[in-house]
C-alpha cells in the first residue's frame, strides 16, 4: 500500500509538488529563522559576557551602584587575598579587570599636544604567561596593525582611533585619568598595535592595556574594579544562578549575565519570539495545507469514490490519506530542513557583514549576522513541517466520512 | 441443483423527499443463482441502480431483508459492508472509473491490495485478469491512453481480479459504440463460463439483454417480469 501511495505521489505532481514545496519552503524559513536567532542571541551573550559581564561578575556594592561611571575607588582591593578565596569556592575562570575613562595626548617632537581624544580603557591580563584572556577576546585576531603588547609600558588602540589621532605604530601616547584616590595620573605608553573587532562599541575610542600597567597608573596596586567569572562550558542561566545563591559577602555583589545590560529580558524575549514564530507558522501551513486537501480531495472525488464502492472502508482510506501527507511532509520536512541548515551553515561559517547597517549602535553586537546550528534546529522546522501536513490533511479529510456510500453508484456512473 | 448467492425477501426501499416519502423499491422478491448472468431491465427511474444498490452494501434495505452471501445486508456495519464489496463483490461502472495517474498493471492490482497479497500472487493475477480481457500489450499504459472499450475491459479485468463471486454492473455499455459493447459482454459471458462468477446488470440497452440468461423487468420499483430466456445462438 504505501508503494501504491508512493507511486501515486510520483506519478502525480499535483498530489505532491506543492504541498512539498509550500512544506519545504516554510520549514526551510523556520529553521533558518532559528539559527539566525539562535546565532545572533549566542553572539549577543557570547559577545557581552567575554568584553562586559562575564557569567557572573563581582564588584562592591558601592561600585556596582555606579558601576557605568567607572569609579574606580569603589574597587576591590587586596585583590589576590580574595582571588585566591573566590577561586577555591568557586573553581571556575576569574579574571580580574579594569575599566577607566580619560583622556589620550598624542605629543609632537616638542612634547606638545599634537592630537587628543577622550578614550575609554579597558585593562586585561595580557602580560602574565598563561593568560586566558588573549584567546577569550580574540585579541590575536582583532589586531589589524602592529602586535599585542607584551611589554610593560605597552598598549594597543582601536584602529579607527588610530587613523582619527594620525598615529603611527611606535609613537607615544599620554594617558590623563584618575587615580583611584582621586588625584590627576598621568602616564606614558607606547603604541604597538591596533585593533579592529567588528563590534561597534570596541571599535570606538577604546585603547587596551596590560592590567597591572593601569593597576600601577591608576593607584590600584593588588586591587580590580570587576572580577569576571567564566562557566566551563559556556554561560547556562541555572549554574550561574546557582553560583549566585551561594555567593554571601558584606561588601561584594555578585551578579549573574542575565541581570545586566538587560541580557536577562534578551533571551526570554528570544524564547517567547521564537515559540510565537512557529506557532504561527504551524497555523499558516496548517490552513494552506487544509486548503491543499481540500482541493486534492475534489480532485480526487472519483478516486475516493472508487475506493469507497471496492471495498475500503471510510477508516482505511482516510489512514492512507494520512500516510500520505505523513510521507509528503516527510519530504517536504527534509527538504526544508535541508535547505534552512545549509543557509544556515552559510551564515555560521562566513556571515553577513552589516558594520554599515549598524553604526552608532549602543548595544554589544557582532557586526556581522551570524547564525548557529543548535541540536533543536534539526527539528525545530522538521517537526511543524509534518504536524502542519497532518492536521491540514486530517481536518481535509473529515469530508470523506460525509461520502455516502449509497450514491456511489449515482457519482461513479456520470 | 443450485446455490441461491443472493436473497432478497419483500424489500422494500423508501427516500424521504420533501415532506413526502417515495418509494423506488416496493416488495421485491428475488433469489439469485450462482453462475446467473442476469439483468435488472426497466425505464429509467425505474429502481434498477437502486437495488444493485442495496445487493452490492452500499445502502440499507427500508424494509424486508437481503441476504447476499449469507450475509444479511439490513444488519451489517459499514466496516462488514466494505469488508463484503471488498473480499466477494466486483463493480463495474458505466464510466470505468480508473485511476488516471496509475497504469492499467496497477489499476488492476489496487483490489488485490486492498487483500494484502503477496506481490508475487499479485502478479500471477493481474496477468490472467490481463489475459481474459486482452489487454497483455497495454500493461503499462496509462488510462488516458486508452480507447472507450480498453478502458471498460480494464474496469472489468478490475473487478474480476479477485475472482469475485458476484460482479455488479451498471450500465457497462452505455458509453460504448456497438462492436466494443458486443466485445465486452463477449468476455463477461466468457467469464461467467469459465469461472462461474454472477453477474447481475442494471441495463436498458438491448445488445445487453442480448446476452442475458435472466431478465428481471422493474416498473415502478416492482418486479412486473422474471423470465429466464433461451441460450443465445451464434452471433451473425
Ligand atoms: N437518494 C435518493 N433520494 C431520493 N430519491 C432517490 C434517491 N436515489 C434514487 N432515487 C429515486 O429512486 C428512483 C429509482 O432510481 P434508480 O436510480 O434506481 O433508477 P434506475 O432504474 O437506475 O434509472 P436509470 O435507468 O435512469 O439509471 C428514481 O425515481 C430516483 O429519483
Ligand atoms: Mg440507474
Amino acid at each position: 500500500m504505501i508503494k501504491f501511495i508512493l507511486k501515486g505521489l510520483i506519478y502525480d505532481r499535483q498530489r505532491s509538488w506543492f504541498p512539498i514545496i509550500v512544506i519545504a519552503l516554510g520549514v526551510m524559513l523556520t529553521t533558518l529563522l532559528y539559527c539566525y536567532m539562535q546565532g545572533v542571541s549566542s553572539d549577543m551573550v557570547d559577545i557581552n559576557a567575554k568584553i562586559d559581564t562575564g557569567h557572573v561578575k563581582i564588584m562592591t556594592h558601592e561600585y556596582a551602584k555606579i558601576a557605568s561611571q567607572v569609579p574606580n575607588d569603589l574597587a576591590i582591593w587586596d585583590l589576590s587575598k580574595f582571588l585566591n578565596k573566590i577561586k577555591k569556592e568557586y573553581p571556575i575562570d576569574w579574571v580580574a579587570r579594569i575599566k577607566f575613562g580619560g583622556l589620550l595626548d598624542i605629543p609632537d617632537d616638542k612634547r606638545e599636544t599634537k592630537a587628543q581624544s577622550t578614550v575609554f580603557g579597558m585593562a586585561f591580563d595580557l602580560l602574565s604567561k598563561n593568560t586566558t584572556e588573549i584567546d577569550r577576546l580574540k585579541l590575536k585576531l582583532a589586531i589589524v596593525r602592529g602586535r599585542l603588547p607584551q611589554n610593560p609600558g605597552e598598549i594597543v588602540i582601536s584602529e579607527k582611533l588610530a587613523n582619527s589621532l594620525q598615529i603611527k605604530l611606535g609613537e607615544a601616547a599620554t594617558l590623563i585619568s584618575s587615580t583611584s584616590t582621586g588625584n590627576m595620573a598621568v602616564h606614558n605608553f607606547l603604541i604597538v598595535g591596533t585593533t579592529h573587532f567588528g563590534i561597534s562599541n570596541l571599535d570606538r575610542n577604546i585603547i587596551i592595556a596590560d592590567i597591572s600597567d593601569i593597576q600601577y597608573a591608576l593607584d590600584m596596586e593588588d586591587a580590580a574594579s570587576e572580577l569576571l567569572g567564566f562557566l566551563p562550558t559556556g554561560f547556562n542561566k541555572a549554574k550561574a544562578l546557582k553560583i549566585k545563591s551561594n555567593f554571601n559577602s558584606p561588601q561584594m555583589t555578585m551578579l549573574t549575565l542575565a541581570d545586566q545590560n538587560g541580557l536577562g529580558e534578551y533571551l526570554d524575549l528570544i524564547g517567547i519570539k521564537l515559540s510565537i514564530i512557529i506557532s504561527v507558522f504551524v497555523l499558516a501551513m496548517s490552513i494552506v495545507l487544509w486548503n491543499t486537501g481540500l482541493m486534492s480531495g475534489i480532485r480526487r472525488y472519483g478516486e475516493i469514490g472508487l475506493r469507497l464502492a471496492i471495498g475500503e472502508s471510510k477508516e482505511e482510506l482516510y489512514l492512507s490519506m494520512i500516510l500520505e501527507a505523513i510521507l509528503v511532509g516527510i519530504i517536504g520536512s527534509l527538504i526544508g530542513t535541508v535547505l534552512g541548515l545549509l543557509a544556515a551553515y552559510y551564515l555560521q561559517e562566513v556571515g553577513i557583514d552589516t558594520s554599515e547597517l549598524l553604526k552608532g549602535s549602543k548595544m554589544l553586537m557582532s557586526t556581522t549576522i551570524r547564525a548557529k546550528i543548535t541540536t533543536t534546529s534539526y527539528f525545530i522546522g522538521f517537526v511543524p513541517g509534518i504536524l502542519s501536513m497532518l492536521f491540514g490533511t486530517m481536518i481535509a479529510g473529515v469530508g470523506i466520512f460525509k461520502r455516502e456510500t449509497a450514491s456511489l453508484f449515482y457519482e461513479l456512473d456520470v | 441443483m443450485q446455490d441461491t448467492l443472493i436473497n432478497i425477501h419483500n424489500l422494500s426501499k423508501h427516500y424521504s423527499i420533501g415532506g413526502g416519502q417515495f418509494s423506488a423499491l416496493k416488495n421485491v422478491d428475488l433469489k439469485i443463482n450462482a453462475g446467473d448472468f442476469m439483468g435488472l431491465v426497466g425505464p429509467s427511474g425505474s429502481g434498477k441502480t437502486t437495488l444493485l444498490n442495496v445487493i452490492g452494501a452500499l445502502d440499507s434495505p427500508s424494509e424486508g431483508s437481503v441476504e447476499v452471501l449469507k450475509l444479511k445486508i439490513e444488519n451489517i456495519s459499514a466496516k462488514q459492508a466494505a469488508k463484503l464489496r471488498k473480499e466477494k463483490l466486483g463493480f463495474i461502472f458505466q464510466t470505468y472509473n480508473l485511476l488516471p495517474v496509475y497504469n492499467v498493471y496497477e489499476n488492476i492490482e489496487f483490489p488485490l491490495l486492498l487483500l494484502q497479497l503477496s506481490s508475487t500472487q499479485r502478479k500471477d493475477l493481474v496477468m490472467q485478469a490481463l489475459e481474459w480481457v486482452g489487454l497483455l500489450d497495454k500493461v503499462k499504459s496509462k488510462p488516458a491512453q486508452l480507447s472507450g472499450g480498453e478502458c471498460q475491459r480494464v474496469a472489468i479485468a478490475r473487478a474480476m481480479v479477485k475472482k469475485p463471486q458476484v460482479v455488479l454492473a451498471d450500465e457497462p455499455t452505455a458509453n460504448l459504440d456497438a462492436r466494443n459493447s458486443h466485445n465486452i459482454l463477449q468476455t463477461m459471458e466468457k467469464l461467467n463460463q469459465l469461472l462461474g462468477t454472477t453477474f447481475i446488470f442494471a441495463t436498458h440497452d438491448a445488445k445487453v439483454i442480448g446476452y442475458l440468461k435472466r431478465k428481471v423487468t422493474l416498473i415502478d420499483g416492482r418486479v412486473e417480469e422474471d423470465i429466464t430466456l433461451p441460450p443465445r445462438g451464434p452471433q451473425c
